[in-house]
């Protein structure tokens, strides 16, 4: 008997938690931050955040935008729906979001390189009938515009912000390798001759550090592989033939240049740069101590050494130079970069667009998105903001505009984002010597064929 | 277990058409009860296999035009899977992985965990098997963290070496597949250990006794006499562990993320990339349900070579 009522006891105690998990689960409104139906005046607004990323969107939201935008708007409710996740978990849950009626928020920031992907799946609205009325638009940088248009020539975000890429280098290891300051690499031999010399002379230091593996994500692609291609003849995509190139000596000599610097132990520690915290290791701790060289990546590192940054070095910007990336033998036009950015967006299951473009064209106003970009340290995608002097002070920020000339955006092809992961696990295996460049080209052609279809690829 | 009194009773009770009746209307009755769950189980269970199955011949995808068209595909997916030679290296890891970690780890560790602590002191057995028990009761995600901070470069282990004279080792990098697989143990052992516990006390110690008195060694006895005894609750034991190694995927994504290279890349972690993200769910979903192929495979293959009946 008393076992029965036991028993009992817990097929009621297990009816009655599930029905409390299931009703748990159901209050899903308070976790997505959507808002009741019919409330037309309350936006939702999601965005990446979480260990540090976006700290300066986040507060340009809340202390610049929201109170100025009220003021503006009296009724208007403005919700922040942040997602905490790594960047490319990050598409793959917006995309989940924008699915369904039930999540999807009313703005949405997006990395340009999923606009197109997003807005081919019919997530996004496009708006170009918002963007005829709008006077400011033509204040937007072309290429950048470019980068939010998809494959049916349609636009479908707003930037906020562009970036560009190139080398950061440490002008002290520099100099004490006899290495001529300020550094102007004219081919990617120049680079390789420097990355020799300083092995040399300092043995401690990481010559060169570039992201390398699949868990950096995008930014192994982009920061690294791209950054090298396209320095090349060959770029990743042709746009004339609108085909995917995935046999080129490019891609041959790309995959080469990053074999030799892991061959000839010119980059870090394996365990240490295939780590997705890598990228943050190596420039909030090892550059600060000195402990590189040379670094490929983003202008927006020089975040990380503001007074409010993760980590704060005054005098950041004297021990550190940053320079063009040269093409591979130096030709026309000399220097590469790569720029992406991100953008507003608004799903096509928000259901108050009106009030949602209405905040989008508020908050990339000149003198707001020049706020914005202040607090970020990234670049701006409007014309009138990059002449501004408070912007030009910012530290580097000249040159990192001055890349934006010979700059590359990312093919806007739908495709593009499972191109990427091949490029970041062809690139980890060239690394861990699983494969030869040669066999890295064949096992790129193989998956991006795969991941396009025979029709859309050319050999070169 | 419970089910026989109920059995019992009514049949007990005088035959005839009343009866009959009074067990049909109880067999209703009960139909009835059981439809909410039959229900949940339908709709909840069922459902996500059978749509499982149509999705894994479809090219749905998470973002990009298939996203909105959706197209029937055929056997595209398992054709570029075979192909695929990262597959392949998936599917060796996971055997790999399922071969050390659960067969011979948790099932051999746990048996000789139960057998050394057969008929040892209470007090002592309660103390040991509540430590080794905390390993089981620990969130997967916890146990993946406890290793990294214990296995990474500036971790506890290195401290160790390094106060002894040893040079620090990548742990998790040099050797991947081991650290996953000693941290499977480490979680998962406990589970084969209270299972043999429990069969093991139910082996009758006047059979063993017996055995000794005709003159066979403690080998003998234990491999002659308790494991035949046993057997049932060694296959249940085979047939869980492996059902659960085959579905681990919090430990390996968050201790390694299914690298370095493809190094730890099992079948579920395969599956998540290529899901969410390389965003190919229809593929995703085609490998998903090889993993369950192989699951209901090792299970069969397990309950015929050893002819027992769950």
């Amino acid at each position: 008997m008393k076992v029965k009522s036991c028993k009992k006891l817990a097929a009621v105690t297990v009816i009655a938690g599930s029905v409390l998990f299931s009703s748990a689960c159901s209050d899903s409104d308070s976790a997505s931050g959507k808002k009741t139906a019919g409330d037309k005046n309350t936006i939702s607004i999601t965005f990446r955040d979480g260990g540090g990323t976006n700290k300066g969107l986040t507060q340009w939201l809340n202390n610049d935008i929201i109170p100025a935008f009220k003021k503006e708007h009296p009724k208007a409710n403005i919700k922040l729906s942040p997602i905490s996740a790594s960047e490319g978990d990050y598409f793959a849950k917006v995309a989940l979001m924008l699915k369904s009626d039930q999540s999807a928020p009313d703005i949405v920031t997006e990395d340009t390189f999923m606009v197109n992907s997003d807005a081919s799946a019919g997530y996004l609205e496009p708006l170009d009938n918002r963007i005829e009325s709008w006077d400011e638009w033509d204040q937007y940088i072309d290429n950048v515009k470019n980068g939010v248009k998809a494959q049916d020539g349609k636009t479908y975000g707003v930037p906020f912000n562009t970036d560009s890429r190139g080398l950061w280098y440490n002008k002290e290891v520099f100099k004490k390798a006899g290495l001529p300051v300020p550094w102007e690499p004219k081919s990617w031999d120049d680079i390789l001759t420097a990355a020799r010399t300083i092995k040399k002379k300092s043995p401690d230091v990481i010559p060169m550090w570039m992201n390398s593996g699949k868990a950096t994500g995008e930014a192994t692609s982009m920061q690294t592989f791209e950054m090298l291609l396209y320095g090349t003849e060959d770029p990743l995509y042709d746009e004339n033939k609108q085909k995917w190139i995935v046999n080129s000596p490019g891609l041959e000599d790309t995959y080469t240049f990053i074999d030799t610097i892991y061959k000839e132990k010119l980059g870090p520690n394996l365990s240490q740069v295939l780590n997705g915290q890598g990228g943050t290791i190596a420039y909030t701790q090892l550059m600060p101590k000195g402990k590189i060289g040379i670094g490929l990546d983003g202008i927006w590192q020089a975040g990380n050494y503001r007074k409010d940054g993760p980590a704060p070095w005054p005098e950041a910007f004297d021990k550190l130079g940053f320079t063009a990336m040269p093409t591979q033998k130096g030709q026309a036009p000399g220097t590469t970069s790569m720029s992406g950015g991100w953008a507003f967006s608004i799903p096509k299951k928000s259901d108050n667009k009106d009030l949602s473009w209405e905040f989008i064209k508020f908050v990339s106003s000149k003198e707001n998105n020049l706020k914005l970009l202040l607090k970020e340290n990234n670049l701006s995608p409007r014309k009138d903001v990059s002449k501004e002097k408070e912007y030009l002070d910012l530290p580097m920020f000249k040159e990192a505009s001055e890349f934006l000339k010979n700059t590359h955006f990312r093919p806007s092809v739908d495709k593009y984002p499972s191109v990427s992961t091949v490029i970041q696990s062809t690139v980890e295996d060239v690394v861990t010597d699983k494969l030869s460049p040669k066999q890295a080209v064949e096992n790129y052609k193989k998956n991006v064929t795969r991941v396009v279809g025979k029709d859309k690829v050319i050999e070169r | 277990m419970d089910a026989h009194p109920v059995i019992s009773s009514s049949t007990a009770v005088d035959g005839g058409s009343s009866s009959r009746k009074k067990q049909n209307r109880k067999l209703w009755a009960s139909a009835l009860f059981l439809l909410p769950a039959w229900l949940l189980l339908l709709i909840f269970f069922i459902g996500p296999i059978l749509l499982t199955f149509y999705f894994a011949f479809t090219n749905l995808s998470l973002t990009g035009s298939e996203a909105q068209s959706t197209q029937f595909v055929g056997f595209s997916n398992f054709l570029n899977m075979f192909q695929d030679p990262n597959f392949r290296i998936s599917v060796m890891k996971t055997v790999i992985f399922l071969l050390f970690s659960a067969i011979i780890g948790q099932q051999v560790l746990g048996f000789i965990l139960a057998l050394l602590m057969k008929e040892k002191n209470p007090a002592f057995r309660r103390v040991i098997g509540i430590i080794i028990i905390a390993g089981w009761v620990t969130p997967e995600i916890v146990v993946a963290f406890c290793w990294v901070a214990f296995l990474n470069d500036s971790g506890t282990l290195n401290a160790l070496l390094q106060q002894v004279g040893l040079k620090p080792v990548a742990w998790l990098f040099t050797f991947p597949m081991a650290s996953v697989i000693i941290a499977n143990i480490w979680h998962g052992t406990a589970f084969s250990m209270l299972v043999f516990q429990a069969a093991l006390d139910d082996v009758p110690k006047s059979i063993e006794e017996a055995a000794v008195v005709d003159g066979a060694s403690r080998f003998q006895v234990l491999y002659k006499i308790v494991l035949p005894m046993i057997k049932g609750s060694v296959v249940t034991n085979m047939i869980l562990v492996t059902l659960q190694t085959l579905g681990v995927f919090t430990l390996i994504y968050a201790m390694t993320g299914g690298g370095p290279g493809t190094s730890t890349q099992t079948l579920p972690i395969f599956m998540y990339n290529q899901a969410f993200v390389n965003y190919q769910l229809g593929y995703g979903t085609a490998i998903s349900l090889i993993l369950l192929l192989i699951g209901v495979l090792v299970s069969v293959l397990y309950l015929k070579s050893m002819k027992v009946k769950v």
